[in-house]
């Protein structure tokens, strides 16, 4: 399909009606979200319903700033930690993964294979599962009731570190090897021979590292309301029934813009860098 | 011994420096926290008393006389199959159609498809599948005569799994699609041009022996996180249908965990589901590896 054998208009044609299709699809709840957080409420109880609204509105908008302003805590403080955690987890992430994801591909040192095989292991170990014993974990280690709490163990991710390895590993060991005989450390081969290269998957990290954070709640390992996340006090007033409804997909658009933008933003960018990522051997 | 691991520490110093950042924060993290929760599932442990240790009691309890386990282990069996290996399959579909696009036009598509695994959106889904009138389904089966009153389909037994299947299956297109694509789009252009020398005809011939084959490590990253995600599923589930589904009919193995672990406190109990868990997601990635062949290293 990608390469040149076969390349005919028409083919091109229908699968682009095809993809148009199945995107509506998939796009329709993210459309009617951005309806209904711009419907009145009034309309939301019409039959039968309708995915468009005459009269648009910011006063969902509104009214969730109001809801939040009603908490203790300013609605400038949850912002704020939801920035920190993100820029913090996404800065330390790329930082740390690349760096070892680089040592784990390509160097050859006792203990390689066992690191390699337990974070291939580790991979399917990753979600609310180990939550309880992380918990566990943080408290004893007193960082419960911080942002610290929230950000360090999202940094050593290893579905990020396995993803940059892959990717790593496709560089042919020739160009390193040249590298070091032209008498580079291996400190310097990484940052400046292999990361550049590597624009796309760093790229695929710094979205992951970025959504991941972004949509973090502070669940059990914060209590104070002045370390908590944003998406948490967006859920927390988003509760069910349809007359909230208009408020509850405010909340939601508010929280999807940001990366949805930064995704938009960066796929551009990764086909860009494509064009000069090709090494031949 | 000693002396050995001196020189190798001396050897591969940079190696090593590079690595611990990354290596404390994991131990710390994640391995701990793994490894812990096996001598756990062996306990009765309440998180405020001391853990007890009962042995295999946990593990006998769950296979013996918890019905709602065995139910819940069917019913994360039928969701794997849905939201894992239907969904792993459509991705790679979609990721493949879309290289095939002019760029801007296969970069709009990506963004449109992996949108709804970005953040919390699906709370749509309660207003699309509400139980009443005004819900969309309902209303629009209504119109065309299909139905004639409303279907339940959140807290009637009989849809839950559906909806939820389906639910599941919109937000699947995330980390594993965004790697196939990645893939593909960074097989080597001449690779297709070599391809065509050698004799390949056709399309399917080209994604055969030369497309898979050149993005296996994408393609087995995929695969686990399809994995993950379809064994783990239950937050989404419990968001839109609430806790626990009418007859326990969307109850997955997860949510059996949460029930366990984050309601009833009995710590011992949870871990032991989870390490069931765990067991089950383990195999299921060793047969996949298998079936795309060792790349892993």
């Amino acid at each position: 399909m990608s390469g040149i054998v076969g390349r005919k208009k028409s083919g091109d044609v229908i699968i682009f009606i095809f993809l148009a299709i199945l995107g509506a699809f998939m796009f329709f709840p993210v459309y009617l979200t951005i309806v209904m957080s711009v419907k009145p409420t009034e309309e939301l109880f019409v039959f039968p319903p309708e995915i468009y609204t005459s009269r648009p509105t910011l006063k969902n908008f509104t009214e969730m700033f109001e809801a939040m302003k009603k908490n203790r805590v300013p609605f400038s403080r949850y912002v704020f930690n939801s920035i920190t955690v993100t820029i913090s987890v996404t800065f330390l992430q790329t930082v740390i993964i690349s760096m070892s994801a680089f040592v784990l591909a390509k160097c050859q040192f006792a203990g390689r294979k066992l690191i390699n095989k337990i974070i291939i292991i580790s991979l399917l170990y990753q979600s609310n599962v180990i939550y309880i014993m992380q918990y566990m974990v943080i408290n004893k280690l007193g960082l419960i009731d911080s942002l610290s709490a929230l950000i360090l163990p999202a940094v050593a991710s290893p579905v990020g570190l396995f993803l940059m390895k892959q990717s790593i590993s496709q560089i042919p060991d020739s160009i390193i090897e040249s590298a070091k005989t032209d008498g580079a450390g291996l400190f310097r081969i990484c940052w400046q021979i292999v990361i550049p290269n590597q624009k796309p998957a760093l790229m695929t990290l710094i979205i992951f590292a970025f959504q991941s954070s972004w949509n973090m709640q502070s669940g059990a390992f914060v209590f104070h309301e002045e370390y908590k996340t944003l998406p948490t006090v967006v859920n927390q007033i988003s509760t069910a029934g349809l007359a909230h409804a208009g408020i509850s997909m405010a909340a939601a658009i508010f929280i999807l813009i940001p990366p949805a933008v930064i995704f938009a933003l960066a796929q551009s960018q990764i086909i860009e860098t494509m064009a000069y990522s090709g090494i031949k051997n | 011994m000693f002396k050995k691991i001196r020189k190798e520490l001396k050897k591969n110093m940079d190696c090593y420096l590079m690595l611990m950042p990354f290596m404390v924060l994991f131990v710390i993290f994640t391995v701990i926290p793994v490894v812990m929760s096996m001598p756990v599932s062996f306990t009765d442990f309440n998180m405020i008393q001391p853990p007890k240790f009962i042995g295999l009691s946990n593990y006998t309890s769950l296979f013996l006389s918890d019905k709602i386990f065995m139910k819940s282990i069917r019913i994360t069996l039928i969701f794997a199959f849905f939201t894992g290996i239907v969904s792993y399959i459509m991705c790679f579909i979609v990721a493949w159609l879309i290289d095939s696009m002019p760029r801007r036009t296969g970069n709009f598509f990506t963004v449109i498809f992996y949108i709804p695994s970005i953040a919390n959106v699906y709370s749509v889904w309660r207003v699309i599948f509400s139980g009443d009138m005004n819900g969309y389904i309902n209303s629009l089966l209504i119109s065309a005569g299909i139905i004639t009153s409303p279907v339940q389909w959140l807290t009637d037994g009989r849809y839950v799994l559906f909806t939820a299947i389906i639910v599941q299956m919109w937000l699947s297109l995330g980390a594993g699609f965004l790697a196939i694509r990645a893939g593909l789009r960074g097989i080597d252009r001449s690779m297709y041009e070599a391809g065509e020398v050698e004799g390949i005809k056709n399309k399917f011939q080209e994604l055969i022996y030369i497309t898979i084959p050149s993005m296996k490590p994408h393609l087995m990253f995929a695969g686990v996180m399809q994995i993950v995600s379809s064994f783990t599923a239950g937050t989404v589930i419990q968001n839109i249908a609430g806790f626990p589904t009418t007859d326990y009919n969307a109850h997955t193995v997860m949510t059996h965990a949460y029930d366990y672990g984050w309601v009833r406190y009995e710590m011992g109990y949870a871990s032991a589901i989870c390490m069931i868990l765990f067991l089950v997601m383990y195999f299921v990635n060793r047969l996949m590896e298998k079936f795309l062949g060792k790349n892993t290293d």
